[in-house]
């Protein structure tokens, strides 16, 4: 396959993952939104989730930062549908679908009519007022598009290469996507948790759905929530299909189909990654400091992910 | 009655606007279908086509804009009888104009000969000094041809235009014929039409019939300007429906006199590549400096014989305006063969008695630039303001021999959905002609139809439509009982 080809399909994929992920925190911020709290606490929790992207600078200097009061509608404004955000979800969706046309060929017409249905329809409902009203339907959609499109790829795609790729590219970007998520909510829990302590269930359920793991984490320990078990079932857990454990576990088998002459340090970097989750215990993780171990995989991945691109996607010689 | 010749209703005296037999059986289909689901399918036609990203890029607009090319669900029906004929027409022009490409770039009988001067073809920009004494495949130049014919007059059919370079739209043809067969299906239970599916199998095959001597399983790719292009749509389409490789020209390098291609796995061999970048763009070491959307070195490896191009370079100075009026004299030249397809009688404005005629009757011609394409800077004569005429009256004295002119031919027309209901539009036709080992070609080709009332340009870029063409095998027995 041509390598700008496996770059775009990546791309596609990073991308539809990104705006899905984008979509959930956005839902859960609007949900804990709900809860009774403090104008302060409901600004910080709008600031955690523009950290979890690295945003935090970017949004004060459109919005300013002791300008006027804080917009709920200034954020999601931002997250959604600011083109020059590159994580809005429009900025996302419409990436995502500029790669997918990029090689439509290599993808079956199933695939890319969704990409491309996907993109016609996020601009009408963006013209229409239904973020204003019902942002929460707006969400929703964007994760049923996504499901969608994973669902279609699977369903009609050869497994060649090209899914390896796709593949590769979605779970790369759910684990960094993920570990932010879990590492943000953490910071956040520390300077709430001192003087709220029954708020704690509703903080962590919606951390849970974010990632759809409330019903999950039922299942799996029936036991009241603890932010130590929301740590182990969102890293360490291989049945958890958000966890870190289960991304990395994606990440090394398609890794391993995609196996060329020169990717085999790339693939002993993947397994090591992927060694420490399985073989972790969040005990140790705790007394290591959960931020520290999250601030080093999501540099891990980083570094994965230009390896990829180096190994496959952009090789610098010929 | 109208002044133009009418592909549905028979216009002439005596007629009383009967429907053509070739088109009854479609014409009654028509008269029982209600308004209401002819309006729902054209609407489904375009909700479809968007959806699918069948769109194209209109230059000038702002950047990215994606437009769809309007598609008339009224097809363009043509007896099996008389497309015989134009299939004979086609491969014989267009053998002729591959054998005219190799000879002005070997012996050059032709200028010797002196039925055409030298300097037609060397000051023309488009004759290539790199390719001469060069040998490609097969002695094979225009391995894919896009010949433009229209109908006028009393129904006679005269070529327009012979398309040698990149010609595009075929996957427009192949695109509204799934179109009609998903929305009518069954017209095609009715009615006998002949196929045209197998375009993409037939080109395949034809680019692997001509790959460099010595190589057996030929690798095949389209290369394309990328995805800003306006035909980009097309180049993605055709890849895909032959499995190969789409490339721009930052995927393949030169290494070794060869053509490689950068995969996952490491460079792979390139034996053969459907260009759709034109001649200038291909290798900024031999041609335009500045293009990003060639390959350094390509030029080289062509030149050695170790990859083929299709189309060759160089072709364009078989389809330039200025030769064109020359074809006929090619036939008879090359073949020791009458044309089978009339050419429009053309006035060349470097000749001082055709521009004096030109100059005197310039509101009732139509007066295009030899080396124009797409319908851009041509005057139509008769829908001209004077000032228009004027202006075009200025850049010929200016610039003589960079011009010819035609008589305005009342294109014949085709019943099509306008705001108003069904109307008159005028119409051409695009076969797509494939030469190889032998010279091919699917039934039919790619009809476009100038939407605007008494419109004469039928290009996608001015505005025009299409509609599917059919080659009726045989009209069935009239009125459909079922």
């Amino acid at each position: 396959m041509l390598s700008r080809t496996a770059d775009h399909l990546f791309w596609m994929a990073r991308y539809t993952e990104r705006a899905e992920n984008t979509a959930r925190m956005l839902d859960v911020n609007m949900q804990t939104a709900m809860l009774p709290q403090s104008e302060a606490d409901a600004e910080q929790g709008w600031r955690a989730t523009l950290g979890i992207s690295e945003l935090q600078s970017a949004y004060d200097e459109k919005y300013g930062r002791s300008g006027g009061k804080f917009q709920t509608q200034d954020v999601l404004d931002f997250m959604v549908r600011d083109p020059n955000n590159p994580s809005s979800i429009m900025a996302c969706l419409t990436a995502a679908r500029e790669n997918a046309r990029a090689v439509r060929g290599t993808l079956t017409t199933e695939v890319w009519e969704i990409q491309n249905a996907t993109w016609l329809d996020m601009q009408k409902r963006l013209n229409s007022k239904l973020l204003e009203t019902d942002p929460s339907q707006f969400f929703e959609w964007v994760k049923y598009r996504s499901h969608l499109s994973r669902g279609v790829t699977l369903g009609t795609m050869l497994k060649d290469e090209a899914i390896h790729f796709i593949r590769l590219g979605t779970f790369l970007e759910r684990a960094d996507n993920t570990a932010r998520i879990l590492d943000v909510k953490f910071h956040g829990a520390k300077d709430a948790a001192k003087d709220v302590t029954q708020r704690d269930f509703y903080y962590w359920a919606a951390l849970l759905r974010s990632v759809s793991g409330f019903e999950i984490y039922r299942k799996v320990y029936r036991d009241v929530i603890t932010p130590e078990r929301v740590a182990e079932l969102l890293m360490l857990r291989g049945d958890m299909p958000r966890s870190l454990l289960a991304c990395m576990e994606d990440v090394v088998d398609n890794l391993r189909q995609l196996r060329n002459d020169v990717s085999a340090d790339t693939e002993r970097f993947a397994g090591k990654l992927h060694a420490q989750l399985k073989f972790g215990h969040i005990d140790d993780i705790m007394k290591a400091g959960l931020h520290q171990t999250l601030t080093e995989f999501l540099e891990s991945i980083y570094e994965l992910g230009n390896r990829v691109s180096r190994n496959f996607l952009v090789p610098l010689a010929a | 009655m109208a002044n133009f010749f009418n592909e549905m209703t028979a216009d002439e005296v005596g007629t009383d606007g009967k429907v053509r037999e070739h088109y009854r059986e479609f014409s009654h289909w028509l008269q029982q279908q209600s308004p209401d689901t002819i309006a729902r399918k054209r609407a489904e036609a375009d909700l479809l086509f968007r959806r699918v990203g069948i769109t194209f890029a209109v230059y000038g607009d702002d950047a990215g804009t994606e437009r769809l090319i309007p598609f008339d669900t009224i097809p363009r029906i043509i007896p099996a009888t008389e497309w015989a004929q134009m299939q004979r027409g086609l491969a014989q022009r267009v053998q002729a104009l591959n054998m005219f490409l190799h000879d002005i770039y070997h012996e050059q009988n032709i200028i010797k000969t002196g039925i055409i001067p030298a300097e037609q073809i060397y000051r023309n920009a488009q004759y290539r000094p790199e390719m001469q004494d060069i040998d490609v495949a097969s002695d094979i130049y225009a391995h894919i041809a896009g010949v433009d014919i229209v109908r006028a007059g009393q129904g006679e059919f005269y070529v327009l235009e012979d398309n040698l370079r990149v010609p595009s739209g075929v996957s427009y043809m192949l695109e509204d014929r799934k179109m009609m067969m998903r929305l009518f299906p069954d017209l095609f239970a009715r009615n006998k039409i002949a196929p045209v599916d197998h375009y993409p199998d037939m080109l395949l095959d034809n680019l692997r019939s001509v790959a460099p001597i010595g190589v057996n399983d030929p690798t095949v790719v389209v290369m394309t300007p990328g995805m800003y292009n306006s035909a980009y749509f097309e180049h993605a389409f055709l890849a895909q429906q032959m499995g190969v490789e789409l490339v721009e020209g930052k995927d393949l390098f030169v290494n070794d006199n060869a053509v490689y291609m950068r995969t996952t796995r490491g460079p792979k061999r390139v034996d053969v590549i459907y260009r759709r970048v034109d001649d200038d763009f291909l290798d900024p070491l031999a041609f335009r400096a500045d293009s990003s959307l060639g390959v350094p070195g390509l030029l080289s490896v062509y030149r050695a014989g170790r990859v083929t191009l299709a189309n060759a370079i160089g072709t364009g100075v078989a389809d330039d305006k200025s030769i064109y009026p020359y074809v006929p004299d090619m036939i008879k030249f090359y073949l020791s063969e009458e044309p089978i397809l009339n050419n429009v009688p053309t006035y060349q404005c470097r000749k001082p008695a055709d521009l004096s005629y030109v100059l005197a009757n310039l509101p009732q011609l139509v007066v295009k630039e030899v080396h124009g394409a797409g319908g851009y800077g041509m005057l139509v004569g008769p829908a001209s303001s004077k000032a228009q005429i004027e202006d075009f009256r200025q850049r010929l004295l200016a610039n003589p021999g960079g011009y010819i002119a035609q008589p305005t031919l009342a294109l014949s027309a085709c019943p099509t959905y306008v705001e108003n209901g069904i109307a008159p539009r005028h119409i051409d036709l695009r076969p797509f002609v494939l030469s190889g080992k032998t010279i091919s070609m699917v039934p039919g080709g790619l009809t476009r139809v100038a939407l605007g009332e008494g419109s004469l340009v039928v290009n996608s870029s001015q505005g025009g439509g299409t509609k599917d063409t059919w080659i009726l095998e045989q009209a069935m027995a009239f009125g459909g009982e079922q």
